[in-house]
């Protein structure tokens, strides 16, 4: 096995051309005391064991690695494994990040926290952990998001958060972010803004990494003690991409091990509605790092699609950007209608129903699982669960047959 | 000497300060701004400062928010704002052709025009300056360089939350003058000047020989007047930016230059 350590980012945030502090100056000095603060906290006893009890008893992990028996005699090739984030509480991976951001924030003596949402998820585990520490939380939602995420809409206000709707631009989650990000400008003293995925300013890409990177762990330990080896290769959906550096993460020295992110395509990336970043995009700025970025020949950020509100983000995580480039990760596109097909063939299947995003890396699965052999070894991460989608699928009669 | 030196010279000479007015290029379309800009000149205006619109105009508040989705509905280009200025440069009248102007814009505009090709452009195209706001000195290496070899100014910003160390290295990267940040958040009218304003502005003052102006909430000769009275000048952006969206397109111009006349006489002339 190789040894090599995940190098990067740089000290100030580089993967490579990747990443960065593109933000005005007025948050400079904030995301200083952030990145001073987490290169403390990281390594501090105590800060790590308090992580610890509220991942285990709060949030419910380890979470299980599921062995799909019925997808994998069904699809015929590679042994399919699910690793079950959907178990997690408030239903989705996010809450690993939260809780870690939330235990750095109180720290930080900051009492107000801000987040952007798009499909709600992160919201809603925002919310969660404010209401369990009684801090201030205020959501910024895109006001179509709001729409089509109406239950999620529901349960951050019963969890006592302000939902903002943000009426700007598109109306999602990019919009939701520049609007999180305004608020923060103005209000930074004393205001933690959690993002909720491996994008925006350094620290934060690293940071959301490395409070994600629970999944690959245990996922490496869970596939050792199942098959004593490692797998063959490991599927998750990319958005911002933080369940894919969460799980990917602890694979990314062992180079024999094939990572691949799903992302949207939406209608098609022969269409213009799709969110295909790295796919379709081209080097950009957006909410602060460098990265893929969808956008025209003159730098406008273009309009993106997909059934999948957490997918439906015309940028991506710095360092996947820097894993396509340096050809550590590979990423492919799966359409609203191959992700349909995912969604319902995992529920009727092992009885799961899969979030729409989880529902790509799935849908991903089942087209490279019966090209691989008997003996080869697949985990998919099944990051959130699909409760919040029904309403959306119901809208789509062909995908319940 | 560049434009803008030579602005700010003429200023101290007549122990007077920079009125400088922004406005987004295109909004509601770039022949209108063409007209605005010389109007305002015309008025009073000493240096204009033009926004390129961006789609993600994340340090914005409302009003520019809402001028910048008017200019990128009218087709607006950053190739478009170049020629715009091309244009202002012929304008017959003299102090239009002298009045620096600068680019206020957001980093990805430039990277995906280029930035060697961006500077040589804008330099050809009679700009003075850039302003990024979402490029802090951490970033900035190259574009400093870049801008440099063709003298385009690269102004750089200055905020309540800056240390000391950071104001000098903003004051030894920066040219032109120090654009500061008088408040936590986004630009928009506000209705006071904080108090804590001249501190930073003296702090600036005493780290670099750069004139300083500043902007963010300033919208009444009032509070130019009070600036004017510790800083080289103060911007006037939202308020500018609002009566070009109010005010109905035959009067657009006298009223935009009526407006900066009044700005203009409340600037704090030390006779």
């Amino acid at each position: 096995m190789s040894t090599k350590q995940i190098t990067g980012p740089d000290a100030l945030g580089h993967f490579g051309m990747y990443g960065g502090r593109y933000v005005p100056e007025i948050l400079i000095p904030a995301l200083n005391e952030l990145a001073e603060n987490y290169n403390k906290y990281r390594s501090d006893k105590d800060f790590i064991a308090e992580l610890d009890y509220y991942l285990r008893d709060y949030v419910g992990r380890p979470t299980p690695l599921y062995y799909a028996e019925r997808m994998t005699q069904q699809l015929g090739g590679a042994k399919i494994y699910l690793k079950r984030e959907d178990l997690c509480h408030t239903g989705a991976h996010k809450l690993n990040n939260v809780m870690g951001q939330i235990l750095l924030a109180r720290r930080m003596g900051k009492p107000r926290v801000i987040a952007e949402t798009g499909a709600g998820q992160h919201g809603v585990a925002t919310a969660t952990a404010c209401a369990l520490f009684g801090l201030k939380c205020q959501v910024f939602m895109g006001v179509e998001d709001m729409e089509r995420q109406a239950l999620n809409v529901f349960r951050m206000r019963l969890l006592g958060a302000e939902v903002i709707p943000v009426s700007s631009g598109t109306q999602t989650l990019k919009d939701a972010t520049s609007e999180a990000i305004r608020d923060w400008v103005t209000n930074v003293s004393d205001t933690h803004y959690i993002i909720g995925s491996v994008v925006g300013p350094h620290p934060y890409p690293m940071m959301v990494r490395d409070f994600q990177s629970v999944i690959g762990r245990e996922t490496k330990k869970q596939i050792l003690e199942k098959e004593g080896r490692l797998p063959d290769c490991v599927l998750a959906c990319v958005g911002g991409g933080s369940n894919a550096m969460g799980i990917f993460s602890a694979f990314v020295p062992d180079e024999e091990v094939e990572l691949i992110g799903a992302e949207a395509a939406g209608e098609g990336t022969d269409t213009d509605r799709h969110c295909a970043t790295l796919t379709m995009g081209s080097p950009g700025v957006l909410h602060g790092s460098m990265s893929m970025l969808l956008q025209d020949d003159d730098g406008q950020v273009q309009l993106t699609h997909s059934i999948s509100a957490g997918l439906d983000y015309p940028g991506v995580g710095p360092e996947h950007s820097y894993f396509q480039e340096i050809g550590r990760a590979s990423y492919v596109s799966i359409t609203d209608a191959q992700a349909l097909e995912a969604f319902r063939y995992l529920s009727q299947t092992e009885g799961l129903i899969p979030a729409l995003e989880s529902a790509h890396a799935v849908a991903h699965g089942m087209q490279l699982a019966p090209t691989l052999g008997k003996n080869s070894v697949m985990i998919i991460c099944l990051s959130g669960r699909g409760d919040k989608d029904v309403h959306t699928v119901a809208k789509c009669p062909e995908a319940v047959s | 000497m560049s434009r803008i030196d030579k602005c700010f010279e003429n200023l101290r000479a007549k122990k007077d300060k920079a009125l400088v007015c922004f406005l987004t290029a295109g909004d509601p379309d770039l022949r209108t701004t063409a007209e605005v800009v010389r109007e305002i000149i015309c008025a009073g205006a000493d240096i204009v400062e033009l926004g390129v619109p961006f789609s993600e105009p994340m340090a914005d508040g409302p009003s520019i928010q809402s001028a910048t989705y008017r200019a990128l509905q009218s087709g607006t280009t950053v190739g478009g704002v170049l020629e715009t200025v091309k244009i202002i440069r012929t304008f017959p009248e003299q102090v239009v052709r002298d009045a620096p102007v600068v680019l206020m814009t957001y980093f990805n505009q430039l990277n995906k025009y280029g930035i060697q090709r961006f500077a040589r452009d804008a330099a050809n195209a009679g700009i003075d300056g850039v302003l990024l706001t979402d490029l802090p000195p951490e970033e900035a290496a190259e574009w400093l360089e870049v801008s440099k070899k063709v003298e385009l100014a690269s102004i750089m910003l200055v905020a309540p939350t800056s240390t000391k160390d950071r104001i000098e290295v903003a004051a030894n990267m920066g040219s032109g003058f120090i654009y500061c940040v008088s408040r936590l958040g986004v630009t928009g009218e506000r209705s006071d000047v904080p108090v804590e304003l001249q501190e930073l502005v003296t702090t600036i003052k005493s780290t670099t020989d750069l004139p300083v102006v500043v902007g963010f909430g300033i919208s009444k000769p009032e509070h130019v007047k009070t600036i004017t009275q510790f800083a080289d000048g103060a911007v006037v952006g939202s308020a500018l930016v609002n009566i070009i969206a109010q005010s109905a397109k035959p009067g657009l111009l006298r009223c935009a230059g009526q407006f900066v006349k009044e700005l203009k006489a409340g600037i704090n002339r030390q006779e």
